[in-house]
């Protein structure tokens, strides 16, 4: 299953035969360690995970090999997307918090 | 491995030394004689137990928060307390490379006929901050011709002559020649189409008046006309809208023991100063440490044998100190908060692909 635009991909699955679909390896294109280790960090702090990591295949080639394993059948897409949300909703709320403080600064 | 869902300590006044160990591997970074330890995040659920470390919204929400401490036109310094260094980092990495700035791209050579090389030239040029908010600006198609919303013009039209008034022995270039440096003040802005209008009360141009391009001398003249385009960072340093974006830990330092005297004297000496103060109890000097933030720990106090014992240094893994120095090309805090938007573009991005994937 790879997701694919017309131009070209950018978030590719890639299954091994045989495994469940709880260990997939998604493939991040024009990503780097910015995306990587912060979604990493978000996906390891879930419990259902229990293995999650990321390697830049070659540093001449801006993508990342982003591996997933669940615990429990738990489908690998879904730690994703959550990762993905949780990490969405720590920026708003630093967004917001910095946005206030600065706030607070110009007023005194 | 499961792990019981219960608060991590029984009572604070309970605390056994083992209790105490965990809580400092888990949240302070060791620097010890030798190398630094306990440098990596660890409190993932399942690696303590006892602890419940899965991912909490409202836990996150409630320890975190943002100190501005400084913050000018130029340059700002802020603390991110309560956040992990792969997101703080996330935010420096893109501060650094992935806020998007205008900078001069295709550089037009009619005329130059200085000492300097068209290259070299048309190098300086780009490096040169732009005035423009590059919100207000489109990324330009390769294909497409340059239009009023993606493309800035900009013209350097000067020539170099030998001053009339001059005295006749003198030697100094500044009365002999004309024009003979070329700063960026001489660079004007062409508007194209309908900026004239839409861009009427701020002048875009470059951001200093005062950097030198080339010099030239009688004769020679520069006719160049450029296109600025937006950029970003990783693409070529020029767009970086950062002079530079740095962090710190927090730095923490802890007396082990009472230290006095002439003793308590060379302690304060191995650190920066303000660090460490002499307080007068009972007639002998004491050291009390006063403000660990200012401390660049440079280790100095592990090199004294008798004073290596007496200190514990260390520092606060989730304290992050930010420096943000900006080029004028946009204020400090403004490129804090689209760093912030592009980080969350990223993973909309993500998740816009996922559920299209999920829906083929």
């Amino acid at each position: 299953m790879a997701g694919e635009g017309e131009k070209k991909a950018v978030l590719e699955m890639v299954q091994a035969d045989g495994a469940d679909e709880g260990c997939v390896t998604f493939v991040l294109h024009d990503e780097d360690h910015t995306l990587g280790n912060s979604l990493r960090y978000m996906i390891m702090k879930n419990a259902d995970v229990e293995f999650c990591g990321y390697t830049i295949t070659h540093p001449s080639e801006s993508k990342i090999n982003f591996r997933i394993q669940t615990r429990g059948g738990i489908p690998a897409a879904e730690p994703l997307r959550r990762g993905l949300n949780e990490l969405s909703d720590v920026c708003q709320h630093v967004l917001n918090t910095f946005q206030d403080s600065r706030g607070v600064l110009w007023r005194s | 491995l499961s792990t019981t869902t219960t608060t991590k300590k029984r009572s604070l006044t309970q605390e056994t030394p083992s209790m105490k160990n965990v809580e400092e591997i888990r949240n302070r970074v060791i620097l010890g004689e030798f190398g630094v330890t306990n440098v990596h995040t660890t409190d993932f659920p399942g690696n303590y137990p006892g602890y419940d470390d899965t991912w909490n919204v409202e836990k996150f929400q409630k320890n975190f928060r943002i100190d501005v401490v400084h913050l000018d036109e130029n340059s700002m310094e802020f603390d991110m307390v309560g956040i992990d260094a792969a997101i703080a980092n996330a935010f420096r990495r893109i501060l650094l490379a992935e806020v998007p700035t205008m900078a001069m791209e295709k550089v037009f050579i009619y005329s130059n006929t200085s000492i300097v090389q068209d290259e070299v030239l048309a190098h300086r040029l780009g490096l040169i901050p732009i005035k423009a908010d590059p919100r207000l600006f489109e990324y330009r198609n390769t294909e497409e011709e340059g239009s009023e919303i993606d493309t800035i013009q900009l013209q350097l039209k000067i020539k170099c002559s030998r001053n009339p008034r001059a005295s006749k022995d003198s030697s100094d270039p500044r009365e002999l020649y004309l024009n003979h440096m070329v700063y960026s003040k001489d660079i004007k802005w062409v508007p194209i189409g309908n900026q004239a209008d839409v861009f009427a009360d701020c002048c875009i141009g470059p951001v200093h008046d005062d950097i030198l391009i080339a010099q030239l001398r009688p004769g020679q003249e520069l006719d160049i006309v450029m296109h600025c385009v937006k950029g970003i960072g990783k693409d070529h340093a020029k767009f970086s809208p950062v002079a530079t974006a740095s962090y710190r830990l927090l730095p923490e330092i802890t007396l082990l023991e009472v230290v006095e005297g002439e003793k308590a004297e060379r302690l304060k000496q191995c650190f920066s100063r303000g660090v460490i103060d002499l307080e007068d109890i009972n007639g002998t000097k004491v050291a009390k440490v006063v403000n660990s933030r200012l401390d660049t720990c440079s280790r100095e106090v592990l090199r004294h044998s008798d004073l290596k014992n007496v200190v514990k240094l260390g520092r606060v893994r989730d304290h992050f100190i930010f420096t943000v120095e900006s080029t004028g090309i946009l204020p400090p805090d403004v490129l804090v908060t689209e760093a912030i938007k592009v980080l969350m573009a990223k993973c909309q991005r993500f998740l816009n692909e996922l559920d299209s994937t999920i829906m083929e």
